[in-house]
This record gives structure tokens, sequence and C-alpha cells, in this order.
């Protein structure tokens, strides 16, 4: 079993210069990325991705290049294509890889597994054809394809950034429909104030507003009552508009609702989160340092409460400078300048909040609505189950078997949670998420045979 | 219909889904692959038959599942493509129990 001072779980900005900075500081440093490659999903395929398609996916992005880089050279140990199934107590970490398991064990842990897109119960959106938003973004950076009739649905800035890369690959998407209304932006407006420290942002989501208008895509705001149709694949989005009725012909329709912390890692260790209520999610209680409610385990980038990829990289700086300041390596010299520097760059996160806070719709799903994909469990189920008494999604779940499919309530969790608390009337705090255990992932039993055999939960680290 | 933006100049590579040749480009992923030639029907659910596509393209949502060389339950989204692979769709129980 291989031993270091710090394993860092995930390859994405906060997980590279998490590594960077920790290595340069000279910990020994072990990565776990379950991608061949690093850059996590913001900076997909940053090392390969040719000169043309950068162009497209704009300079945020290729910001990556540099992030990536920077973590090739810093000596860290990266094992890609590794996917953690089970995090000990003592720290020890078992991921498969290859057909084969293998064990690493480490005096610090970060946690840099980033965000989920929020589950986006609809009808209808179960048909292939509809996906996340973020699956579209990932076949246009990691693959080079886009759609030709693609219609985007929902709330958040994600959305107009995708718009704004398929105008600049030559395709833009056939409509946009949102599901912020006018409301919105009043309530959004008395956060205006502390979102001009973050100028920047605001001037960027202002130029790709205006490309999108420029390029003609229609959008539809304050749409209701969305649903998917189609038989085999989506064939059309139905939403009412202000009482009026409309029909859009597609064959793919991307969903989003805002991106969430990935919580799997955080709750199998049983770190204690809190509910996030402008963020509409659960975050793990972290202090200053980004240290968790466990001794020694630290959450960087989103999987820290949603702040974006600029923000992900200082955190993992932050984490990495904390745990050599711990070790020794460190007098945390810069441990202030950078707390600073997040500060501004998370000022623009309630207006964007506020702005785009998901739809009542998927929030609160009609009773027929799908809510657990793999199970097949729909949100009336789930509140007849809670009507008979189940006080949880653990219960919930041994009554209904949401969340024990594969995807172990990765798409649901967040959807369940709150439509038992609005069942009970009670905060999601209160209501609280699925318990997780391992594997985090199912396994083949290839896989958990070939465990090396000297790595065993009792070995001393 | 997805396309890719500009044919590729990256070495081709062929596979099987469903006995049909597929061509992808190496750097593809199954799912990618699949998409860009225009698969939408990957698995069927265990429940009620009902058939799904990939959703989320990484690795979270286990819609892509297939059957890769008579291995089952495999996450198109998350596995390269490679010469000669023979994919089918994912139908009926999926893998290991988790509790
Ligand atoms: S598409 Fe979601 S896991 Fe592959």
């Amino acid at each position: 079993m291989k031993a270091c001072d710090l394993a860092i779980i995930g390859a994405g900005p906060a997980g590279m210069a998490a590594a960077t900075e920790a290595a340069n500081a000279g910990l020994s440093v072990i990565v776990l990325d379950e991608q061949p490659a690093p850059g996590g999903q913001i900076y997909r395929a940053i090392e390969t991705v040719p000169e043309e398609r950068r162009k497209i996916l704009g300079p945020d992005y290729a910001h990556g290049a540099g992030i990536a880089q920077a973590f090739r050279n810093c000596g860290a140990t990266y094992i890609p294509e590794a996917t953690v199934w089970n995090i000990n107590p003592d720290l020890s970490i078992d991921y498969s890889r290859h057909g084969g398991s293998a064990q690493v064990s480490a005096k610090h842990l970060l946690i840099a597994t980033g965000a989920v897109e929020r589950p986006t119960p609809l009808p209808g959106w179960t048909l292939p054809g509809v996906t996340t938003a973020g699956a579209l973004q990932i076949l246009l950076k990691a693959h080079g394809g886009v759609g030709d009739d693609v219609v985007l649905v929902g709330s958040g800035p994600l959305l107009y950034l995708l718009a704004q890369q398929m105008i600049a690959a030559g395709k833009p998407p056939k409509a946009i429909v949102e599901t912020i209304d006018r409301e919105r932006y009043i309530k959004a407006a008395r956060h205006l104030p502390r979102a001009l420290a973050g100028f920047g942002y605001l001037r960027k989501g202002l130029s790709m507003m205006r490309q999108i208008r420029q390029a003609g895509v229609p959008r539809f705001s304050g749409a209701h009552d969305i649903r998917i149709e189609g038989v085999h694949r989506a064939e059309a989005v139905v939403f009412s508009v202000g009482g009026k009725a409309h029909r859009i012909e597609t064959t793919s329709v991307a969903l989003h609702q805002g991106v969430v912390p990935n919580q799997q890692a955080t709750r199998l260790l049983g770190c204690d989160h809190a509910w996030n209520e402008s963020q509409r999610c659960f975050v793990p209680k972290l202090d200053v340092f980004l240290e968790s409610s466990i001794e020694n385990v630290f959450v960087a980038g989103d999987g820290a409460g949603i702040a974006g990829a600029k923000s992900a990289a200082m955190r993992g700086r932050l984490a990495a400078l904390r745990v050599a300041q711990k070790l020794g390596h460190s007098n945390g010299a810069d441990i202030r300048a950078l707390q600073a520097d997040l500060k501004r760059d998370e000022a623009v996160r309630p207006f964007l909040e506020a702005l785009y806070a998901p739809s009542r719709d998927i929030l609160q799903p009609a009773d027929e609505t799908i809510v657990c994909r793999c199970e097949e469990v729909t949100a009336g189920a789930i509140r007849r189950a809670v009507d008979l008494g189940a006080p949880g999604p653990n219960q919930v779940k041994s009554f209904l078997r949401s969340g024990m499919g594969p995807c172990q309530g990765r798409m649901c969790g967040l959807a369940v949670s709150a439509i038992i608390a609005e069942r009970r009337k009670e905060e999601p705090e209160a209501i609280g998420y699925y318990r997780l255990r391992p594997p985090l992932k199912p396994l083949l039993l290839s896989e958990l045979a070939q465990l090396e055999p000297e790595a065993t939960r009792s070995e001393p680290l | 219909m997805f396309k890719r933006i500009k044919a590729t100049e990256t070495p081709r590579v062929s596979f099987s889904f469903e006995g049909q040749p597929i061509e992808a480009s190496t750097g593809d992923t199954v799912a990618s692959a699949l998409m860009l030639s225009g698969q939408t029907h990957f698995r069927n659910t265990p429940i009620s038959q009902s058939e799904r596509g990939p959703f989320c393209m990484m690795g979270v949502c286990f819609e892509c599942l297939v059957e890769i060389d008579g291995i089952p339950n495999r996450q198109a989204c998350m596995i390269p493509v490679r010469e000669g692979m023979v994919v089918r769709r994912q139908k009926g129980a999926i893998g290991v129990e988790t509790e």
C-alpha cells in the first residue's frame, strides 16, 4: 500500500492546484482521479483539445492548461482512471483501476470531487435524447460533438455558456427555455451592490447574453409546466409561458438547474453537512481552512459549496497550505491573502444564487414524475411513503428502493430530501440525506478479488 | 442529431454496437462514439424495460450502461473506445447490489 502526507481525490482545478501547492511545499502527494487525464469536468480534455475547439470553448476554459501543466510538473503521484470506492476512517482509500483494486493510505485527505448537476425531475426527463446541459458540454469539450436542434431548458449560467459555445461552434441552440421569471430579477437585484465586487463575472455574463441575442436564438422566460414528449426518445419540449402553450420539436433536450456539491465522499466518511438555503443544497461544514468536521479531512472546489473554477483552485491551494502548515512544512504566510482573494471571488454568488434559484417545478415535481431514475420511483410514491410514516430518505429508500440503484442516489438524493421536507413541513437539514455505504460505485467481482493482499483495514498508517 | 464540428484528423477506430459497425475517433468514449453516430438507446431498465441513454456523460447517472465484450454494466461514458470492441445494449438487472 502506498502511503503519503496528502491524498487528493479529484484532478479538477481544486485537486490540481492543491497537489501543486502541497508538492511544492515538500509534501508527499497522491492524486486519484476517475478520468484518463487531468482537468476535471470544467477543464476536460484540456491537454489534448485541438486549437480550433479551444477557441470555441473560450479563454476561461483555456486558462486550465497552465494549471494542468503545473500539476504535471509538480512531482505528485498522479493515478488516473482510478475509481475510489471506499474511504476508511483511518484515511486508507480503496480504488479500482483497470479491472483490479488497490489501496493508498494518507495522513490527510482532500476531497476535491467537485459538483454534479442538480436533479431536474420533469415529465419525460428519462427519455433518451434528454441529457444534462453538462453532458452536452462534455460532448463538445472532449469529443468535438454538437447537436443541430438542441433545446436548452432551465436556469443557470452554464446554460448561457453552453449556448455561447454552441454559437461559436456554428450550431446555435434551437431555443432556450428559461424557468426564471421577471420576479426573480427583482429579487436578485438587491444582491447587486455586493456582486459589483465581482464585476468581471457580471461583465462576462452580459457579453454572453449579447452574443446569444445577436445569434437570434429564441428565448422563452418564465416557462412553467415543462414536459418532454416522445415515445422511444425525445421528440418535443412542451411548456407554457404566462398561460400560453408552446411546443418545440427537438431530438435533444439539455436540462440544467445549477450544480450542487457531490456529497458521495463526504457522506461516506460521515462529515457533518448543513443545508444552504441560498444554494438549495447540502454543503459540508468546514472551518476557515476548509477542514471538515472529521479531523484531517479537507474539502475544496465546488464540493465545498458552489463557487466556480477560479475559487476552486484557490480553495485547493488554501487546503494544501493548511496541511503543509500542520505538518510543519509551511509557516502559513499565504493563507490570509488567499482567504481574502476567495472572499472577493465569491462576492457575485448571492446574486447568481438568487437569480438562478431552481424552479419550483423541479423542486416539487408532480406526483406522476419519476424522481429516482434507476428504480423508477415517482414523487407521488415518495409522498405516500412519507404519509405512511417514513420520516426520512433512508426509510423511504427501504420502502421504495429509491436511491438503491447503481447511481446510489446521486441523481435523486437532493430531490428526495426536498420532497420529504415539504411533505413533513420540516427543514431539509432536519430531514437529512441518504446514508451512504461502500462501495461508492458498483464493482465487478474481479475488482474486489484482486485487492492487494497486504492492504487491510487494520494496517497501521 | 450530433455531429463533429470538424472531421477530426485523429485515427479512426471501429467497433460494433448490436452487431452494427460504428466508426469512432481515438479519444472517444463508447458513449460519445455512439451518440455521434446517432444512437440514443443504450439500455432498458430492469423495472419497466423503458429505453434509456446517456444523461450526464460524467459517470454519475449510470444511464449509459452497456455490455462490452461480454461484461455487463459498463459505463459507456467512462470507457474509451478500442478497436474491435463488441458492444451490446444492457438488458435486465444491473450489477452488484450495494446494500
Ligand atoms: S451517462 Fe451518466 S454515467 Fe454515463
